[in-house]
């Protein structure tokens, strides 16, 4: 049964294979097979930086070109994980400087970057095409600087939702002037104003930019003349429009708009004044992605410019698009496929806006794609939800945010446990699911029994028993990410359902009932599982073992405990001792 | 644990055979502090079929727990599973990313104070100087910082020698800010209503509100303000 494929044949044919799973499955054919894959794999994917040690990456895929590497648990976008938790990417970047030096390509999700990971980043890689750090954190624009000086081929410089410190806005007049390669630029999160000069002559000599996402301080006025020496771009950010509205400056937006022949995708908007929203109409027509979620206009303005969008595909707005705009929504845009809406007034006890579920019920009637859903309201009904799920059985995600923890009904009063139970029961592609309102055990139940291809379960403020989670990991096959808080679980369902966690990424839970002595069994038998305590009340140990934990983080991992944890941080070992950093 | 089964019982949820005390029918659990492996050979896992774990260990010492919780008060064991009061301050909820949180705080402020959708770009102009410029009154948290931003706005501009008004000398901040505290030049505000105010009157957040453009006037124009004004000026000096 000896095959004597030439391996370069075999190698030309793996080089087909892009997703990981292909290729992981490839590796798993015999020994020939591993040894070849494992030498043509140019892109790596690190879901979880802690998962797994940049020595054991860079030894069995020596040839890396591309990789994206994610950090912190999802709830530290909301404050969660405290200061100081980990994610650094320095060890990363300094094992990758020696071993990859024809990286072109570092993605970065919740990661902590320093200037200084910055810095050799832009020494190391000759080749180095893409950088883009989503939701990261511990850098400065000076480290920008070094990246805009020394990388000499760099096509994209993406910094979304990164929380930058921002000393000036000279580090854009640090690209080169014979830098002309940039094709994607989104600088959104940064506050200082850049040199609008150098913005101006950076765009001007880079004919394949695709991409311009400016940040606030570019002001309206200075729009038009960088979309007239851009008229190629595909995706485009404004700054903010703080200022009255003027004939000159409108009448020169239009004519700058109208020359953009190829924009598909508009954010940006901070501020924006409903009278200059027309300038823009000219480019609505293939318009197929709206970020208006800065934008603090009311409906009738917003359901203007979005019934000039047939083409719409993914809108993100504020909820003062309220329900009668996202009935227009509804008849406007066939195309939809996702659809955000965010609070303007996230705190208020009393809705500002006429927003309510049945917005949310009308979109699911007239748009048949739409898959993918994130809604902040104030009221739901098991009704409306039963009515979005059988309007919508392709949803894909489903993220529900109403606003009061433990809102029922508003109409029976009862859990919204039916509700949510249609959902996954009508919804058999569902992958990602975030929960809110009144909810009891059941709507676990439901989930366990139906939502087999969910990936992701976010839950908070829910449940009654163990019970709740124990249906959860024992039912959803397909888990990978869970991410619990403010819930009455405890132990006996995190013990009872161990060897699940070995085959999900990871596991949160904050504000629960699991005890400290919950956790260091676990860590004790489970070799496998990293079992984070989160405590900033001090040592556990100083606590009865009974006490719950604040905070839990339990993720798979071949890499052993991390010995870069803060003092707030402990592991719990396999020999049961206390592990410190 | 028997608490459970008999809350189910009550409830109806027909999951009688269950007896669900711990633990799960199917194995890859933890029991008696032992990692069980799964024994099924189908891996075929079903609400039917019983197993009655029982976590010992865990149990006496949640009995131990409980008493020991009812006879003292000492441990700050504040989280356990009580459901927060809906009205408390909850960190992190609702989940809005921080850079989503200011966006109305924002526009709230503004028309509180009457801006009302003004900009917090204002035009400043200094009596003298060629030309006026743009400030944000939003990037300063307070009058120092604001002098402060002018002053470097307009020490690039130099009148050269004094003339008779007094010293017009733009070289650096500081000079702007003995100027600016002094008698020789007068910070001033035009507000929403078209009156034009002494600057540093009102609380920051006030002034940012009802800011629409600054003058920064010669002393010897400010005589037309407000005797009050004139007063204030010389009483800082």
């Amino acid at each position: 049964m000896a095959y004597s494929f030439p391996e370069e044949v075999l190698e030309y044919v793996f080089a087909f294979l892009s997703s990981d799973k292909d290729r992981n499955a490839v590796s798993l054919v015999c020994k020939s097979w591993y040894e070849i894959e494992r030498w043509c794999r140019r892109r790596v994917f690190i879901g979880n930086c802690y998962a797994v040690s940049p020595q054991i990456v860079i030894r069995r895929f020596p040839e890396v070109r591309a990789v994206k590497i994610k950090g912190k648990p999802h709830f530290a976008d909301f404050n969660l994980v405290p200061e100081r938790w980990g994610a650094y990417v320095y060890p990363w970047i300094s094992a990758m400087a020696r071993s990859y030096p024809w990286l072109e390509e570092i993605k970065l999700k919740r990661m902590v970057v320093t200037d200084e990971s910055l810095e050799l980043i832009s020494k190391s890689f000759k080749n180095f095409k893409v950088l883009m750090l989503s939701s990261c954190e511990g850098f400065t624009t000076d480290g920008l600087s070094s990246i805009a000086a020394n990388c000499r081929n760099l096509r994209e410089l993406d910094l979304r939702e990164s929380d930058v410190e921002d000393l000036s806005g000279h580090w854009l007049s640090h690209f080169p002037d014979n830098f002309t390669s940039l094709v994607s630029l989104n600088m959104s999160c940064l506050g200082s104003e850049v040199s609008f000069s150098a913005l101006e002559r950076l765009v001007s000599r880079c004919p394949n930019l695709k991409t311009l996402r400016l940040n606030r301080a570019v002001p309206v006025e200075k729009l038009a003349s960088l979309l007239r020496r851009a008229p190629q771009l595909v995706e485009f950010g404004t700054g903010a429009y703080s200022t009255e509205i003027r004939t000159d400056i409108f009448s020169n937006l239009v004519g700058a708009f109208s020359g953009c022949k190829h924009l598909k995708s508009l954010s940006g908007f901070w501020d924006v004044v409903p009278a200059y929203l027309p300038a823009m109409y000219c480019v609505c027509s293939r318009i197929t992605s709206l970020n208006l979620s800065y934008a603090t206009v009311q409906s009738p303005d917003l359901v203007e410019l979005i019934s000039q969008c047939p083409n719409l595909k993914c809108l993100w707005v504020l909820d003062y698009i309220e329900d009668a705009g996202l009935k227009a929504l509804s008849s406007y845009c066939k195309d939809l496929q996702e659809l955000r809406v965010f609070p303007s007034d996230p705190y208020s006890a009393e809705p500002n806006v006429s927003l309510t579920e049945q917005g949310l019920v009308t979109v699911s009637a007239g748009c048949p794609k739409l898959q993918s859903v994130l809604y902040f309201c104030r009221q739901m009904s098991n009704a409306a939800l039963v009515a979005i799920a059988r309007n919508r059985p392709n949803l894909i995600r489903f993220r529900l945010c109403i606003i009061e923890p433990q809102a029922p009904d508003y109409l029976t009063l009862e859990p919204l446990d039916t509700g949510f139970g249609a959902i996954v029961e009508h919804c058999k592609e569902l992958r990602r699911l975030s929960l809110s309102g009144l909810l009891t055990d059941r709507v676990f139940e439901y989930i366990g029994t139906h939502a087999k291809k969910l990936e992701m379960l976010s839950i908070a403020f829910a449940g009654d028993s163990d019970l709740g989670l124990h249906y959860v990991l024992s039912g959803c096959e397909s888990l990978r990410k869970l991410e619990i808080r403010d819930c009455p679980f405890g132990d006996k369902a995190l013990l009872a359902n161990a060897a699940k966690l070995e085959t999900m990424r990871s596991l949160w839970m904050s504000s629960c009932s699991v005890s400290y002595g919950a956790c260091k069994l676990l860590g004790q038998k489970m070799p496998n599982l990293n079992v984070e305590v989160i405590d900033e009340r001090g040592p556990p140990d100083s606590r009865p073992k009974t006490c719950p934990v604040e905070k839990l983080y339990v993720y798979r991992t071949v890499a052993g405990p991390r010995a870069d944890k803060p003092d707030f941080v402990w592991t719990m070992d396999e020999d049961g001792a206390l592990r410190l950093s | 644990m028997t608490m459970i089964s008999e809350e189910h019982k009550k409830e109806k949820l027909g999951f009688e055979e269950t007896e669900l005390r711990l633990g799960l029918p199917g194995g890859g659990g933890i029991i008696n502090g032992d990692l069980v492996k799964n024994t099924n050979a189908n891996g075929k896992r079903g609400y039917t079929q019983t197993v009655d774990l029982k976590l010992n260990l865990a149990l006496k010492e949640t009995e131990k727990g409980e008493n020991l919780q009812k006879e003292k008060n000492l441990i700050s064991c504040s989280n356990d599973s009580v459901k927060p009061s809906p009205k408390a301050q909850v960190v992190g909820w609702p989940p809005v990313r921080s850079f989503r949180k200011n966006i109305v705080a924002v526009q709230k402020s503004s028309s509180e104070e009457g801006g009302g959708g003004a900009t917090t770009f204002v035009k400043v102009s200094m009596d003298g100087a060629p030309y006026l410029r743009k400030v944000d009154l939003n990037m300063y948290k307070s009058y120092q910082d604001l002098y402060g931003a002018l002053g470097k706005m307009f020490s690039s501009f130099t009148m050269g020698k004094c003339d008779s008004q007094g010293v017009m000398d733009f070289m650096n901040e500081s000079k702007l800010m003995d100027l600016l505290n002094g008698s020789d030049f007068v910070p001033t505000y035009e507000d929403k209503d078209g009156d034009w105010m002494l600057v540093g009157d009102v609380p920051w957040e006030m002034f940012v509100g009802s800011c629409k453009r600054l003058r920064i006037m010669k002393g010897t124009e400010a005589i037309g303000l407000a005797p009050r004004a004139m007063e204030k000026c010389k009483n800082r000096s």
